[in-house]
């Protein structure tokens, strides 16, 4: 096994344990901590994938802006009686069941597909040329993405402040 | 040479039923929030991977358009989950069709 080929195993094993770990929390802190070490994973899984810009971008936006807002609302709201109540076993086994079968599926589907056990050839994309490339056949795309944000800050900001609105009305 | 492709999907697989776990049994918004996200990166990591086994840049791309919706979606998802607590006063998904539309409940 190569030196790509081992980083790449050592990688998802710790993204799948450190999500698996996140998901099963009930402490929020906790659980939002340990997802930052799983986009620490997939940010570096980038890299070896050959894209340094999208490994920088996961970093910036999932671990540094996403799981920081989430760490905002967790500490600006008060958690002590945030205690919830899990499904019973009897309502989730048939759901596990299922899924696990599609996923067996997917498995062998994926494992057993024409040209699935030749390595993938690296393709090492840098920013220059990524940037180049997306500007030059996705430019409208990234404008309807800037927009998709503009609105969503709108929606956002206007979620707050008819809360505000009405708390002063119901003052005056 | 990395992987086959093929693994680098199954390790996709395999966090994107990690977060469909997280969003479809756990009782807290915010936990359904993150499923959310997990599925989402999920996604990410499968395109990064087409990305090398097509050879093209494409995948790399739809990344940069995943990363924008999810910006968007968890920002406008926390503001109305900070709003409905304010309503309700807990996070459980239950309690949320009052805030939607009032009434809907007794």
């Amino acid at each position: 096994m190569t030196l790509p080929g081992l980083l790449f195993y050592v990688l998802a094993a710790t993204i799948i344990v450190t999500t698996g770990v996140a998901i099963t929390r009930r402490n929020l802190v906790h659980a939002v901590v340990y997802l930052i070490f799983s986009y620490f994973g997939t940010a570096m899984l980038f890299y070896l994938l050959g894209a340094p810009l999208l490994a920088a971008f996961e970093v910036i936006i999932f671990a540094g802006a996403i799981m920081v807002l989430f760490l905002f609302v967790v500490i600006m709201i008060r958690t002590e009686h945030s205690e919830e109540d899990f499904f019973p076993l009897s309502q989730w086994i048939p759901a596990a069941a299922s899924g696990l079968i599609y996923l067996a599926v997917a498995f062998l589907a994926a494992l057993k597909a024409p040209g699935a056990d030749t390595g993938l050839a690296l393709l090492w994309a840098t920013p220059r040329e990524f940037a180049l490339y997306v500007l030059r056949n996705y430019w409208f795309l990234i404008e309807v993405i800037s927009m998709l944000l503009l609105i969503g800050l709108i929606g956002a900001l206007q979620l707050g402040r008819t809360r505000g609105a009405k708390q002063a009305e119901e003052e005056a | 040479m990395i992987v086959p492709f093929s693994h680098v999907l199954a390790l996709s697989g395999i966090l994107f039923v990690l977060g469909m776990f997280c969003a479809a049994v756990r009782r807290n918004l915010i936990m359904i929030v993150l499923g959310i996200e997990i599925m989402l990166n999920a996604a990410a990591i499968a395109f990064v991977g087409a990305t090398l086994h097509w050879q093209n840049l494409e995948g790399q791309t739809f990344v940069l358009f995943i990363l924008g919706v999810a910006a968007t979606e968890v920002s406008v998802g926390l503001a109305i989950i900070v709003y409905a607590f304010r309503k309700t006063g807990s996070f459980d998904p239950n309690n949320y069709g009052r805030v939607i539309c009032p009434g809907s409940r007794k």
